[in-house]
């Protein structure tokens, strides 16, 4: 019999990353059910209030379905957008140059503080666009390239001829790409809609440029209150973005398993 | 029904490239026909045409009495199996056989029939509820197959089916292939770059070169009775000796190589030679002879190597390096000198190049 042995610093290193990983979210939990009305950990006493006082600001209760509106509204039009685009990066990629499909992840290069910037100044004020359209349309641009680089990475393993052969067998082109293409490319499609589900509902930078009076998302509500109040509400509403985050990927183990996310 | 495939004049340019040139093909009913040739020859493409996923510049494609030059690919109506198998992943084994009679408007009870029916043909009904992903290479090609004969396309076509399955596997299939083609007297365009796989199945091959077919002929024809120099080194004529003919009486011509060795060669095997032309042998086409008196082409023997069933040699000649066989009974040391000579049953006359 052959035994391993492991390294003991091995198992230290492991546990401290752990311990690296999980902690912050350990402390925001615990802080978000502290009994006091100041941000501690360990916790002392034990309370859901904070959590229910989310609710009861008017201004969380609004920006949370703001956010929760974007992050579908963005995703929804980007992985309308980005699905097209990543199936001609790939069927058609002998035509095309290869710069262009550079473009597409232009967005993830450049700061999003850079692009909240730029929305502004030419958008929000240049075109005296509605907040949430500025809002929608930043936030469309920031988690389009996670669409288009996920679904095609996932269109890169699929092999055309499975659309030709649909073809040959009498499936018309637009078709064949509902019947066959998209269910082939299905784990990629929710994997980017993860991706840009989360993207959008935890993004600062750019939103920071674009909420204005009336409009804002949670995350920057979240920022604002942080700048007014100390106590434990702000850690709640923390736990409420993990949750939320949490959620999303339940659903998808559910269904489809994470492994394909490791893919 | 099966229907004759005629190509007329068929031009195909890849961005500026020409990739096909003028061609033209016809398929009997019936008929299976090979395009044979190697990598970048323009089979696949001319495959790819007929198929409707690439346009030509110019010619057409009929199909029976109908016109497929600009039909879009979805209408043509044509069983296709591709080399990687193609099958849909995410679909059962029976539901990919059914998706052409899906397509068809065929009512499910009817369709679901159909296609186990196929699958009993190719010998995989009792697989019909897995998915692709769980067959072997064999197994996955004979679904293509079968969901390619269960449409009754009026033309079957077969891009390299074959190029993925390890040799015993595919010696057995193409025997399969060609059975069930004839079973169903379907018109068959087989694309491959197998010489033998082509010439075993194949009522006709075309064998292509830069986008031209260079000769179409019966599997017969073409390996004993090339029609140029490139078919004939492509099946197999290791020799080509340029000639020309120094005198001629009756049927029977003498003709003499570069340095001036004489043969007679007989216009009643070889047809009418030509004043200038290359006289082509594989190496059982060239006997060495140490007759000093023997009617050859004198040659240096080099390295031998022993087949079974004969002596091999190199021997360099004044027309390059050649290869001959020798008898079994005595072998020949490098260095020696001798005589190939003309097997006259083995050898072919070709037109210069």
């Amino acid at each position: 019999m052959m035994t391993s042995r492991i390294n003991p610093l091995l198992i230290l290193f492991t546990v401290l990353v752990y311990i690296f990983l999980m902690g912050p979210l350990i402390i925001v939990l615990g802080a978000s059910v502290s009994d006091t009305t100041y941000l501690t950990f360990p916790p002392q006493g034990l309370t859901l209030r904070w959590f229910e006082n989310i609710f009861e600001i008017s201004a969380f209760r609004r920006t949370i379905i703001t956010s929760l509106e974007l992050a579908f509204l963005a995703t929804g039009l980007a992985l309308l957008v980005g699905i097209p685009a990543a199936y001609a990066l790939n069927r058609y990629r002998i035509k095309l140059p290869s710069w262009l499909s550079t473009v597409f992840v232009l967005p993830i290069l450049v700061p999003e503080i850079v692009l909240g910037f730029s929305l502004l100044k030419s958008v929000a004020v240049g075109m005296q666009t509605p907040i949430f359209l500025t809002l929608l349309v930043g936030h469309m641009l920031l988690v389009l390239p996670y669409c288009v680089r996920v679904v095609s990475a996932s269109l890169a393993s699929f092999d055309f001829s499975i659309e030709e052969a649909a073809v040959s067998l009498g499936s018309p082109p637009a078709k064949t790409f509902f019947t066959i293409v998209l269910p082939n490319v299905r784990s990629g499609v929710i994997a980017a809609f993860i991706l840009a589900f989360i993207t959008s509902i935890n993004d600062v930078s750019t939103s920071l440029f674009l909420t204005g009076p009336g409009v804002s998302t949670l995350p920057i509500q979240i920022l604002a209150h942080v700048e007014q109040f100390f106590d434990p509400t702000i850690a709640s509403v923390s736990v409420l973005l993990m949750l939320l985050t949490v959620a999303v990927m339940a659903i998808v183990e559910r269904t489809l398993g994470l492994t394909f996310l490791a893919k | 029904m099966t229907q004759a495939l005629t190509v007329q004049n068929l031009t195909a340019h890849y961005g500026a490239t020409k990739v096909l040139e003028d061609l033209s093909l016809s398929v009997g009913k019936g008929e299976l026909v090979s395009l044979l040739g190697a990598s970048g020859c323009g089979k696949t493409t001319t495959l790819r045409l007929i198929a409707g996923f690439l346009e030509p510049t110019s010619g057409s494609i009929r199909l029976g009495d109908k016109d497929l030059t600009r039909l879009p690919a979805y209408k043509r109506d044509i069983g296709l199996v591709f080399q990687n198998y193609a099958l849909f992943p995410h679909l059962s084994v029976l539901d990919n056989v059914g998706f052409g009679l899906k397509q068809r408007g065929v009512a499910p009870a009817d369709r679901e029939k159909r296609a186990k029916a196929m699958l009993e043909r190719v010998g995989l009904s009792q697989l019909a509820d897995r998915l692709p992903g769980a067959l072997s290479g064999g197994q996955k090609q004979r679904v293509a197959l079968a969901r390619a004969l269960v449409i009754e396309p009026p033309l079957l076509m077969f891009d390299e089916p074959l190029s993925n399955l390890d040799a015993k596997l595919r010696v057995d299939m193409r025997v399969e292939i060609r059975q069930l083609q004839r079973a169903n007297g379907t018109t068959s365009v087989y694309v491959t770059h197998d010489q033998e796989e082509a010439f075993s199945i194949s009522d006709r091959v075309a064998i292509m070169n830069a986008g031209r077919i260079m000769q179409f002929d019966t599997p017969e024809t073409l390996y004993q009775r090339p029609a140029n120099a490139f078919v004939a080194r492509f099946v197999g004529f290791e020799n080509l000796v340029p000639m020309k003919v120094a005198a001629r009486d009756g049927a029977t011509v003498s003709a003499v190589t570069e340095d001036g060795s004489q043969l007679k060669l007989s216009q009643d095997r070889f047809g009418a030679i030509p004043d200038a032309f290359v006289l082509a042998a594989r190496a059982d086409g060239l006997s060495v002879s140490t007759d000093a008196n023997a009617e050859g082409i004198p040659a240096t023997l080099g390295l031998r190597t022993y087949l079974g069933r004969a002596y091999q040699y190199q021997a360099d000649t004044a027309a390059g390096q050649l290869i001959a066989n020798g008898s079994l009974s005595a072998p020949l040391e490098p260095g020696v000198q001798a005589k190939l000579v003309p097997v006259p049953d083995q050898c072919c006359v070709l037109k210069p190049e």
